[in-house]
């Protein structure tokens, strides 16, 4: 991809400043599922809506629950909806662009006018659509997330294969013998690969924010659960009378956020050639 | 040029039905029984057959589209469960505090995001560029709605220079309303703001680098003039289709920053009638806004294609 020229990743700024970030959080999270300071579920009748102190560090909410204990599990539910969410955005966003670049003809303009369709369904409209009918769950979150995230990865994969399909190494193939699944998983999805990884890199910390926003609506992670935009919802009732309540759960999001949109912006320059020259 | 917006329209009509077949699939077929979601699973099998009867459950399922489609076309989203008044008419007045706040937000966006580019992008590289990359990517980071509490938390209650939410109608007088908007669209615009200036930084930087800034340079014309005549013009292609497409996503925004403000708005609507069961509510609101973004998305297109002939000639 650089040939003649050897990348080092570390010395971009932006890359390593979003990987310390990525890092810190990924080690929150593990760190959470077998050490918390507090139990995150464990109230305390006595110590409602302190701000932060020794034996809380970032305070407690109006149940007495330690804050720290609930930010650092709260990195879990993120994480997991992030990581669910852009699964199923890029998984089939992925199948319906392949199809539809690699076929072409009625198939894609089929395809093509539903992803349209559904780029007029951001997460929260799909989100309110699918609590009215089933109940509000962490599940439908998750999926009302993906479905937002389809025609940007079902465009992208569509737009490399229209761009692929005629090139001289994949007719060499079929010359050979390849079927139509060998050339499009073998040959020519492997070719993709690079602006898929930037765009899931792209799409993990927008995921994050749609998941905050959501359970911030009461349409996400349900309670007890910790989860910061729930945490955030809670707090705007005791804005007052505990500010840091309201703080700590939305700096965790912001930083998080932060640290993958660095992540991507380096991870961008230093995958894409176009740009790097 | 006429060919190239009828080849867009007819892509919207077709668009426009699969949003409705989308929204049609969840909220009738999927569930299997609506009856049953707005009455509850404890109804009398008699009211929830009533009920059926009524809805036209009781008929084949492509018979039932096309009588919801036709009705929806005719301006009838069908009658609140909650309210008993036509779903369309709720959704006309709540669009009074929706579309101000929407449009409000843009324009906050708007007014920030390209002078901030544009000077990110003459101070390439200088400490002005990073500053504004600095706010850009701070921008990116906070969620809106947080960024909303937090201006609650020092307007209203450190300062108490704003009410923290509510919003007492127009007929209070344009100023208290905008007024009472002002918190929610800078929180809604945030994000939005941060997407554009970066946009409008790349942008600018790209048509500096072109040869024909080079000439008009070279000619002696005033780096004023550069800027304005010959960079911004060129530049406001890729910034006008942004800016579009964002209108749309601050309209979904607006549901979010309404729940902050206690707006009532058409995102509390529909977030209302989920809890009281009030399916045609959220079936009407959501068809509603889903095909508003569709309809911006396709006219962004358009008025692509005007402003830049390259594309449309594709």
């Amino acid at each position: 991809m650089m040939a003649g020229r050897s990348i080092r990743p570390l010395r971009h700024a932006t890359f390593t400043a979003g990987l310390t970030i990525t890092v810190l959080l990924l080690a929150t999270a593990a760190t959470s599922l077998v050490y918390t300071p507090r139990d995150p579920l464990e109230m305390s009748i006595t110590g409602r809506l302190q701000g932060p102190s020794a034996a809380n560090p970032l305070g407690t909410d109006q149940f007495g629950r330690d804050l720290l204990s609930r930010v650092m599990r709260g990195a879990v539910t993120s994480i997991l909806v992030g990581v669910i969410a852009v699964g199923i955005g890029m998984g089939v966003g992925v199948t319906l662009g392949m199809l539809s670049g690699y076929f072409g003809g009625w198939l894609d303009e089929a395809f093509m006018r539903v992803m349209d369709a559904v780029q007029g369904f951001p997460a929260i409209l799909s989100a309110l659509l699918m609590s009215a009918v089933f109940r509000p769950s962490l599940t439908i979150s998750m999926i009302a997330i993906g479905v937002a995230f389809l025609p940007v990865f079902a465009r992208l994969t569509r737009g490399s294969f229209l761009e692929l399909r005629d090139r001289e190494f994949v007719q060499a193939a079929r010359a050979l013998g390849a079927g139509d699944a060998a050339l499009i998983g073998r040959h020519i999805l492997p070719n993709t690969l690079s602006p898929l990884i930037v765009q899931a890199t792209i799409s993990f910390p927008v995921a994050i924010l749609a998941e905050a926003a959501l359970s911030y609506l009461g349409l996400g992670t349900q309670p007890p659960h910790p989860s910061w935009g729930l945490m955030l919802k809670e707090a705007q009732a005791f804005l007052s009378l505990n500010p840091w309540y309201a703080i700590f759960p939305g700096t965790a999001i912001a930083l998080t956020v932060l640290g993958l949109n660095l992540l991507g912006d380096g991870l961008r320059d230093l995958l894409d050639p176009k740009l790097a020259s | 040029m006429r060919r190239y917006i009828l080849r867009r329209v007819a892509a919207l009509v077709a668009t426009l039905f699969c949003v409705s077949v989308l929204v049609f699939v969840v909220v009738r077929v999927l569930p299997g029984d609506p009856a049953l979601i707005i009455m509850g699973t404890e109804a009398s099998p008699e009211a929830a057959a009533r009920l059926r009867e009524a809805m036209g459950l009781d008929r084949p399922i492509p018979v039932q589209y096309l009588e919801w489609v036709g009705q929806a076309l005719r301006g009838d989203l069908g009658r609140s469960i909650q309210y008993d008044v036509p779903v369309a008419s709720l959704i006309v007045s709540r669009l009074s505090v929706s579309l101000p706040l929407t449009l409000m937000a843009a324009l906050v966006m708007a007014l920030l995001a390209i002078p901030c580019g544009v000077f990110a992008a003459t101070h390439h590289r200088r400490w002005g560029d990073y500053l504004a990359m600095v706010l850009s990517q701070i921008g990116i980071a906070v969620p809106g709605f947080w960024a909303g509490l937090l201006l609650i938390l020092l307007f209203s209650v450190r300062l108490g220079w704003f009410q923290s939410g509510g919003f007492d109608g127009w007929s209070q007088g344009v100023w208290p309303a905008l007024k009472a908007l002002l918190l929610p669209a800078v929180a809604l615009g945030l994000f939005q703001f941060a997407v554009l200036a970066r946009t409008t930084r790349s942008a600018v930087l790209e048509v500096l680098r072109e040869e024909y800034v080079k000439t008009a340079r070279a000619k002696g014309a005033a780096e004023r003039s550069v800027l304005f005549r010959h960079t911004l013009r060129n530049a406001m292609i890729p910034i006008v289709t942004v800016a579009g497409i964002q209108l749309g996503q601050l309209m979904a925004g607006s549901i979010v920053l309404e729940s902050v403000f206690y707006l009532p708005g058409l995102g509390r609507l529909a977030l209302g009638a989920i809890s009281a069961r009030d399916l045609p509510v959220v079936q009407g609101v959501v068809l509603f806004v889903a095909s508003l973004i569709v309809v911006i998305n396709v006219a962004v297109d358009v008025l692509y294609g005007l402003l830049d002939p390259r594309i449309r000639y594709n």
